[in-house]
């Protein structure tokens, strides 16, 4: 199963402060050692959100809303993420408790997310069935 | 912490911390099977105390230690130290207490050399698949048994012997240079693949696909790509199952029927997945030596995942890919593909004088895509009667319940056209 570890953003990720040199060697042995036990799917970090666009949808069945960054509420914020696929929520978490500290300063936070994973559900019939309706939804009708 | 969520936090510290801490323990005692042991002599010593304290800060620092005072009270036991010694037949002698103090090396090269241990050519295949399974993927055997279906005193048997062969047998824990290098290289990748392969097309029993075996492989490959940064058949094998692993969730029906290749929606394949396999590709280009076998497999599969549609396939450059194989891994089985490919690229005639060339071949006598693939490109010939013959041939030589079905399929379908045809009602091009 794959989880994503999200990292918040704070004032400093905010500001375009780079992080310290201790904490970019100590983020990189971190992902080395994801990678070594093989569970390391993708990672990235993410600009600012001074340079972000927010189209948000004020009223249902509306036209959208485009807002420019950068947006105040830090914590809601997304500065970077790391996927790992492991074989269970505990490994997850174990693995979440070992990423450094990303900002410091106490305003360091990560979230856990598990991602859907279709492999995990292909014993499932009914899911396989949705799967299928939506299989024949895009491709018409199948040839026999 | 309640005691169940306490053992499911420490299975958690022991699936990532286990293959690290054998691996250092093996390169200090010298052992492979003793080194387990002490692993699980600390584990059990964990479990018992870590529900009460909770898990240490750093688990793997407090497992290593406990695991190294057990090695020292072995060695000054020295009853204990002879009926292990017996126990593992060695042929080597024991470990000394420097060597447990002595400051250990690079945690990537000490895996590396488990790997190499456990996949040794003194050990039959079984033997090294198991044992890769749960020193390096930390599996418990029952875990091994239910991925491949068999009784857990089989798999039990397997380990406990395959330790005591790599003890007697006085296998060294290194790393093999030059032209073993090669050798022992492609008994660990055969293991791998192995893994892998039983877990994608599960040849026996009614199911299609047993992920454990597919994730755990794909993790053990990708931890190789680490570890062995520098050989290009780890790379190609990585992207070879990273592309393939890219389809799991097209390659079965709603009533778990196998979707072929052609017939998959490839909107529902996995992106992320496709860009990991090429990227391995790449390395594996990047080295700068020739493609080896799996390598070449991982550059087909990465031509049927660059086609947005069936029809955008490059057949003709598969074709040449799997003549490259076919020289680099001559089998009649990758002939047969070349077959394929060559139909698809040039007609289906072509293909078919090339399968039927490979009709008395020995290695194919018993494999049921020969006649699969014989009927249909006869099917697309419109020779309805001969492809029929050749699908209930297929359906009547395939143990797997799900590809029986689908041969008969074919072959129904086949006698329906047939009949079509003799009515002179019109007939749907392929």
């Amino acid at each position: 199963m794959r989880f994503m570890m999200i990292v918040k953003g704070t004032s400093d990720s905010e500001a375009g402060v780079m992080p310290s040199e201790e904490l970019v060697a100590a983020m990189q042995r971190y992902n080395e050692e994801l990678a070594k036990a093989g569970v390391l799917v993708a990672a990235d970090g993410l600009h600012p959100t001074s340079s972000a666009i927010r189209i948000s949808y004020p009223e249902a069945g509306g036209k959208p809303k485009i807002t420019d960054g950068p947006f105040t509420e830090a914590k809601e914020i997304i500065a970077g993420f790391t996927m790992i696929e492991v074989k269970s929520k505990e490994e997850a978490v174990e693995w979440a408790l070992r990423m450094p500290d990303p900002h410091g300063y106490g305003e360091g936070q990560i979230e856990l997310r598990q991602i859907f994973d279709m492999s995990d559900l292909t014993q499932d019939p009914e899911m396989l069935a949705k799967e299928q309706a939506l299989r024949e939804q895009l491709e018409g009708p199948r040839r026999t | 912490m309640s005691g169940r969520a306490a053992h499911r936090a420490i299975d958690a510290v022991w699936r990532i911390e286990s293959a690290k801490l054998i691996a250092r323990l093996a390169t200090m005692v010298r052992d492979v099977g003793l080194a387990e042991d002490l692993a699980q002599d600390a584990l059990l010593i964990a479990l018992e105390r870590w529900p009460e304290t909770g898990i240490p800060d750093n688990p793997g620092a407090w497992l290593m230690t406990t695991a190294k005072r057990r090695a020292i009270d072995l060695l000054r036991r020295n009853k204990l130290r002879d009926r292990k010694y017996e126990e593992y037949g060695r042929a080597s002698p024991l470990f000394t207490e420097d060597d447990v103090e002595t400051e250990t090396g690079e945690i990537g090269d000490e895996l590396l050399r488990l790997i190499f241990a456990t996949c040794h050519p003194s050990l039959s295949r079984e033997a090294r698949v198991a044992l890769t399974l749960r020193l390096l993927g930390g599996l418990t055997t029952d875990e091994i048994a239910h991925a491949y279906l068999v009784p857990e005193p089989t798999v039990a048997q397997r380990i406990v012997r395959a330790k005591k062969t790599l003890s007697a047998s006085g296998v060294k824990l290194d790393v093999p240079e030059g032209k073993e290098l090669e050798e022992r290289l492609s008994s660990v990748l055969e293991v791998v693949y192995l893994m892998y392969n039983e877990g994608y097309s599960a040849t026996a029993g009614g199911s299609w696909i047993r992920p454990t075996l597919c994730q755990e492989a794909l993790r053990l490959g990708r931890m190789l790509a680490e570890v062995a940064p520098r050989e290009p058949e780890v790379h190609g094998l990585v992207a070879l199952m990273e592309i393939q692993s890219s389809r799991f969730k097209t390659r079965v029906g709603p009533s778990g029927e196998p979707i072929l290749l052609m017939d998959q929606n490839r909107a529902l394949w996995d992106r992320l997945l496709i860009r990991r396999g090429l990227a391995a590709l790449e390395r594996a280009r990047s080295l700068g030596r020739p493609l080896g076998p799996y390598a070449l497999q991982a550059a087909i599969a990465a031509c049927h995942a660059q086609a947005l549609t069936p029809g955008d396939t490059d057949w003709a450059r598969i074709a040449a890919l799997y003549e490259a194989l076919s020289r680099a891994a001559p089998s009649p089985v990758v002939e047969l593909n070349r077959a394929v490919a060559i139909a698809m690229a040039f007609g289906p005639a072509i293909g078919l004088q090339i399968v039927d060339q490979l009709a008395d071949e020995p290695a194919l006598k018993g494999y049921y895509l020969l006649p699969s693939v014989r009927g249909d490109l006869l099917a697309k010939l419109g020779r309805m009667e001969e492809a029929r013959a050749a699908f209930e041939r297929a359906a009547s030589m395939t143990q797997n319940l799900r590809e029986q079905d689908l041969m008969r399929r074919r072959a129904a379908e086949c006698a329906a056209r047939d009949a079509g045809d003799k009515d002179g009602s019109p007939r749907e091009t392929v």
